[in-house]
């Protein structure tokens, strides 16, 4: 157990608890820049995937995780992101000006949900933002003279300058991204802005009393939060190389929403957690499927049978996500062999409704 | 300071409120006491602009505040509590004091996702804003626990904490004392005259126990059914005909 001497406001104010937490992450960002010349152009594109997927959630987790907001139509950002790119790539604009461009369309379009979350919260809000998600996807597969429709969307190369950038070149960029946007988020975090989404989260009436305006805290989240998936969106597209308006499915939005709830709510480090877990996931079932019968391996509907199994796992036994879990094994190890079970077990007493005054 | 007149509310076919006027003045410590229903709570939800005015109107300092929304009270310093402690359970104390902050703010978002420096020396002035209330109250163990692991006198406290950082002219209680046991009650009797004399601040609270309120006020309304019944001194209004009719019924 290491304790921390505070001498001075700004060590709160810092993003890093000390030099040793920050030694931890600069190893940490060492090793993620040198696994291209150690490893496989597989471990490589696996990795740029989790980059993408990490900054979509990024976006997804200051929604839900922070502001408390559900949404069940992240993948409508995602492809406003990357068909906006696209098209404009394709249109002869550098990648400069399209990603902004992109971003500030999906942020545009998160503002106009926002006014439906406003009298919205929960299930019904999962619903409209799913409604808008499935209105996107038609959008996009019926308007086949801009985005291509069914038959794709052939995403021009990466390029900076003229020059175009191969697998390794696009790994560092998606990397520098995502590196942007967590300290980013980070930084908004711990200030007045990021503690009144995490007022409205708490309690609206509160955050009213306290002088938050409502309308607007809730219009921005949604603005950060649908800028910041499209992003990933612009990225993700010269990830796949062709855009179908499938990619862009309901599957996706719930994959995403998977993602930040088994990576751990209210957490960025969570956010690469489930990145991580959702990228190899249907790579680890696809190895599991081989040493299955063939009677059950080869049941098509495997893949999502096990997302929806693990979603409920983590709901039941680990509701702080994989972020939670790996807070209790680091306390284990720190405080060994002192651990409680109970340190991290919510008081169910005092509870707002229980008090009879 | 506070001028309410002919304030009206109805829930349905209830009227909750009625007709309701009475005025604050600065510096003063009034209390609002009555029965179970009397409608004490809705004229701190109406002042506060949680609930919406059916009638009349709301003053504080010459300026109508009847419509205003419910945001922009805490910015015309007008702070207040909850009767059912509503902080936000899953900070801890000290983020729950800094949220509080949020209107003293003079930066925006994108100079907060840069962090500026202008944004650093904004959190750390927060920083110490919060921490001499957390001084006034006595605070400082409590500072990085959560709020769900706290016992309920300690989380009125916070509440009052968080109402005090917003540095407001006019405080509102809404039953400080529910929940707390004697010893807890009395620590809060004192703290709300330093309040009210050592940082200026006008409170206007809505109280039952009639020993908090004969310590501390200066003024009390005594209200039935959404009415008020008798105003004036808390001894003069304890042994009022009608407020002893109001609590034992005829």
């Amino acid at each position: 157990m290491r304790f921390v001497l505070k001498t001075d406001y700004h060590q709160d104010v810092d993003i890093f608890r000390d030099r040793v937490q920050f030694g931890w992450y600069a190893a940490l960002f060492v090793l993620v820049l040198c696994i291209p010349m150690l490893s496989g152009t597989y471990v490589e594109s696996q990795l740029t995937l989790v980059f993408l997927w990490s900054i979509a959630g990024a976006g997804l987790m200051i929604l839900v995780g922070y502001t408390g907001l559900i949404s069940l139509g992240h993948a409508a950002f995602l492809s406003v992101g990357a068909y906006t790119h696209a098209i404009l790539l394709e249109m002869g604009l550098p990648p400069f000006v399209s990603i902004p461009l992109a971003m500030a369309l999906c942020s545009v379009l998160g503002v106009i949900v926002s006014i439906a979350a406003l009298r919205m919260t929960g299930i019904y809000l999962a619903i409209a933002t799913l409604a808008f998600a499935m209105i996107v996807e038609k959008i996009v597969k019926n308007w086949s003279a801009v985005t291509g429709g069914n038959a794709g969307f052939k995403v021009p190369p990466p390029e900076i300058f003229g020059w175009e950038l191969n697998s390794t070149a696009y790994y560092y960029v998606c990397l520098l991204v995502l590196t942007l946007v967590m300290i980013g988020v980070s930084n908004l975090l711990r200030a007045p802005t990021g503690r009144a989404f995490i007022a409205v989260r708490d309690s609206e009436v509160s955050a009213q009393a306290t002088g938050i305006n409502l309308v607007k805290t809730k219009a921005l989240a949604f603005a950060i939060s649908a800028a910041l998936t499209g992003l990933a969106g612009t990225l993700l597209a010269h990830q796949w190389h062709y855009l179908f308006p499938d990619s862009f499915s309901m599957i996706t939005s719930i994959k995403l929403l998977m993602l930040v709830i088994i990576g751990g709510l209210g957490s960025m480090s969570g956010v690469v957690f489930g990145a991580i877990f959702m990228t190899l996931l249907p790579d680890g079932i696809a190895t599991v499927r081989e040493w299955l019968p063939d009677s059950i391996g080869n049941l098509p509907g495997l893949e999502p049978f096990t997302f929806g199994l693990l979603l409920i796992v983590f709901l039941v036994f680990e509701p702080q996500g994989i972020n939670g879990r790996w807070q209790k094994v680091r306390l284990f190890f720190s405080r060994f062999p002192l651990y409680r079970k109970k340190t991290f077990r919510r008081q169910k007493s005092f509870l707002r409704t229980e008090r009879v005054h | 300071m506070l001028q309410v007149s002919d304030l009206s509310k109805n829930f349905g076919g209830v009227t909750a409120v009625d007709k309701v006027s009475f005025s604050v003045n600065t510096g003063e410590i009034f209390s609002i006491m009555g029965p179970n229903g009397a409608g004490k709570t809705t004229v701190l939800n109406l002042i506060s602009r949680i609930y919406d005015v059916d009638d009349g109107t709301v003053q504080f300092s010459d300026r109508d505040i009847t419509k205003i929304s419910p945001h922009e009270i805490a910015r015309n310093g007008i702070a207040r509590t909850f009767q059912n402690i509503e902080l936000f359970e899953r900070e801890t104390v000290l983020q729950n004091l800094l949220i509080a902050q949020y209107i003293h703010k003079h930066t925006n978002v994108f100079s907060e996702l840069l962090f500026l420096p202008r944004v650093r020396r904004q959190e750390v002035q927060s920083r110490k804003a919060v921490e001499d209330i957390i001084d006034l109250l006595r605070l400082q163990r409590y500072r990085d626990v959560y709020i769900h692991a706290l016992p309920f006198g300690i989380r009125k406290l916070v509440e009052l904490a968080r109402a005090l950082c917003l540095k407001p002219k006019l405080l509102l209680l809404d039953e400080p004392s529910s929940g707390l046991n004697p010893e807890e009650t009395e620590d809060l009797s004192f703290w709300i005259e330093d309040i009210n004399k050592d940082l200026e601040i006008t409170i206007l609270m809505v109280e039952h126990d009639m020993n908090l309120i004969g310590q501390i006020s200066d003024r009390v309304l005594a209200m039935a059914s959404g009415r008020p019944i008798a105003l004036g001194t808390a001894t003069a209004v304890k042994d009022h005909p009608d407020v002893i009719d109001a609590y034992l019924g005829t």
